[in-house]
C-alpha cells in the first residue's frame, strides 16, 4: 500500500507541475507536451519515455488496488456481524473515507484518460494541441465536468490526507512528535496538491488562461 | 434516573441473537455502569428471568475483563475509562443505552454480551514473553535503561487487554493490542533476544486470529482506557520491516 502510494504520489507532483505551465501561454505549454514525448530520445522511440511511464503506473495503480482489496475482504470478514449501533467517525473522517474515495478517484482516473490522453470525450481531442484540448475541456458551458474534476481533486486530498500519514506509519514512524509531523506534513500537502491541481480548471473557468 | 436498555441477548454461540428491551427504573448516578447492571439482573432474576451475561471482575479498571459497546462507543462515552469505571451520571434520565458485545470473528459471543478473548491468547503465546530466567527480583541497576525507553514501555505495558481496540477498529484488526505488547519488550534490553522473531510471530497469530488488517484509521487508540498510543504500532512496524530482512536461523545476524 505505502509502496505504490509513493510511486503515485510522485507521478502526482510531476503532473501538478506539469498542469501548472498552463499559465505560461499556449506555445510553452504545447511544447511541453511535445517535450515529453520526445523525452528520452534518441535512445527511446517516440513517446517511449511515456510508455515505460504508463506501465509503471498502470502496475502501481493495480497493486494498490489489489492491495486495497485484500484489506477490505480481510475487515469485512472479519465482523461478520454488524453492530446496531455505531457510532460513525472517533478518529479522523479522511481515513473512514479511503475506500469510496479510492473508487471516486478510479473512476475519475478513466474519463480524465479519456478526455485528455485519448481525447475521445474532449470537444477538440487533438493530440497535438493540449492547450487548446485543457481550454476546451473546462469552458464556462461544460460546467459539469469542473464540478467532477473538483470533485475528484478533492477526494484525491482527502485520500492523501490519510494515506500520507499512514505511508509513513506503515514504513516505521514511530515517535509521538514525528506523529505529529507526519500528520502535518500530509494535511499540508494534500491541500497543496488539491490547490496545485485546481488551479487550472478555475483558471479557465474565470477567463485567465484563454 | 429512569433509563431503557436495548441489550443483545443471545442464549449460547449457537443462537442468532437480538437486541432486547428493558425497563431500569430508579438508578443512581453514582452507581457504575456495571452496578446498574447488577440491578437489573438483580429484578429480572426475581421476576423468573434470564439475568443479562456479560464480563467482570475487578471493578477498578484494572483487570481487562469488563468490555461492553455502549451507544456504539467501547467503554462507553467517557474516554480513558473501562466500562466497570464509568458512572451513570454520564446518562441522563430518559436515555435510550444500546449495549452489545464486542463484534469480531476473533471474539466469538458465548453468551449475551460475555466474548472469548482467547485470540488474544495466541498472539501473547507466539511471542509476548521473554525467555530471561524470572526466578528471583534482580538487581534494579544492574541492566541500566534509559528513562525515555522505560516511559515508552511502560506506557504500552499498561495494556490491560480488553479488546476495545479491536471493537472500535473499522477493520476489526487488533493491530494496537499486538504493538502495544512488541513495544513493551521490544524497548526493554531483556526483550532484545527475541525481538524479531516476536513481531514475526505476534503478527501471524494476529491475522491467522481472523483479525483484519490495521490502515492506521486510528478509531482504537480514541477508545483505549489506558491510551495505548497509534505511535506503538509504529515501532510495529519498523520491528517487522527489520525482521524481514534478518535471519534469526544464522549466528550472527
Amino acid at each position: 500500500m505505502a509502496v505504490t502510494g509513493i510511486l503515485l504520489v510522485l507521478f502526482l507532483i510531476a503532473h501538478m507541475l506539469g498542469n501548472l505551465k498552463v499559465f505560461t501561454g499556449a506555445m510553452s505549454f504545447n511544447h511541453y507536451a511535445e517535450w515529453l514525448r520526445e523525452l528520452g530520445a534518441p535512445l527511446l522511440p517516440s513517446a517511449g519515455f511515456l510508455w515505460i511511464q504508463r506501465v509503471g503506473l498502470l502496475a502501481a495503480v493495480l497493486l494498490h488496488i489489489g492491495a486495497a482489496t485484500v484489506l477490505a475482504l480481510r475487515a469485512r470478514a472479519a465482523r461478520p456481524v454488524r453492530y446496531a449501533h455505531r457510532k460513525k467517525v472517533r478518529g479522523s473522517y479522511a481515513a473512514r473515507t479511503m475506500r469510496w474515495g479510492g473508487v471516486i478517484i478510479l473512476l475519475f482516473v478513466v474519463y480524465h484518460i479519456l478526455d485528455l490522453t485519448t481525447g475521445t470525450l474532449n470537444p477538440i481531442g487533438d493530440p497535438s494541441r493540449p492547450y487548446a484540448n485543457v481550454v476546451a475541456d473546462f469552458a464556462p458551458a461544460r460546467w459539469y465536468v469542473t464540478l467532477f474534476y473538483t470533485l475528484a481533486i478533492v477526494a484525491l486530498g482527502f485520500h492523501l490526507r490519510h494515506g500520507v500519514f499512514s505511508a509513513l506509519r506503515s514504513l516505521g514512524q514511530q515517535t509521538p512528535r514525528g506523529e505529529q509531523r507526519a500528520r502535518a506534513v500530509a494535511l499540508v500537502f494534500a491541500v497543496a496538491l488539491c490547490a496545485g491541481y485546481l488551479l487550472v480548471p478555475f483558471a479557465v473557468l474565470t477567463g485567465l488562461v484563454s | 434516573m429512569n433509563l431503557t436498555l436495548r441489550i443483545w441477548r443471545q442464549s449460547g454461540p449457537q443462537d442468532k441473537g437480538r437486541m432486547v428491551t428493558y425497563q431500569v427504573d430508579d438508578v443512581s448516578p453514582d452507581m457504575s455502569f456495571l452496578e446498574m447492571l447488577d440491578v437489573l439482573n438483580e429484578r429480572l432474576i426475581l421476576a423468573g428471568e434470564e439475568p443479562v451475561a456479560f464480563d467482570h471482575d475487578c471493578r477498578e479498571g484494572i483487570c481487562g475483563m469488563c468490555g461492553l459497546m455502549i451507544n456504539g462507543d467501547a467503554h462507553g462515552p467517557q474516554r480513558g475509562t473501562t466500562a466497570c469505571q464509568l458512572h451513570m451520571r454520564q446518562f441522563s434520565d430518559g436515555d435510550t443505552i444500546d449495549i452489545e458485545p464486542w463484534r469480531a470473528r476473533a471474539f466469538p459471543v458465548i453468551k449475551d454480551l460475555v466474548v472469548n478473548r482467547n485470540a488474544f491468547d495466541k498472539i501473547i503465546a507466539a511471542g509476548g514473553y521473554i525467555t530471561a530466567p524470572t526466578g528471583s527480583a534482580p538487581e534494579a541497576h544492574s541492566v541500566p535503561v534509559a528513562k525515555a525507553n522505560a516511559d515508552a514501555a511502560f506506557e504500552s505495558a499498561a495494556c490491560i487487554g480488553c479488546g476495545a481496540c479491536v471493537a472500535a477498529c473499522p477493520n476489526g484488526s487488533g493491530m494496537l493490542f499486538t504493538a502495544a505488547k512488541v513495544t513493551q519488550l521490544s524497548l526493554m534490553p531483556q526483550g532484545q533476544p527475541e525481538r524479531y522473531t516476536r513481531v514475526i510471530g505476534m503478527v501471524d497469530a494476529h491475522d491467522e486470529a481472523g483479525f483484519g488488517g490495521c490502515t492506521n484509521a486510528g478509531e482504537c487508540t480514541a477508545v483505549c482506557p489506558k491510551g495505548i498510543p497509534l505511535t506503538t504500532i509504529g515501532r510495529l512496524n519498523r520491528d517487522y520491516l527489520a525482521a524481514t530482512t534478518k535471519r534469526g536461523d544464522t549466528p550472527g545476524t
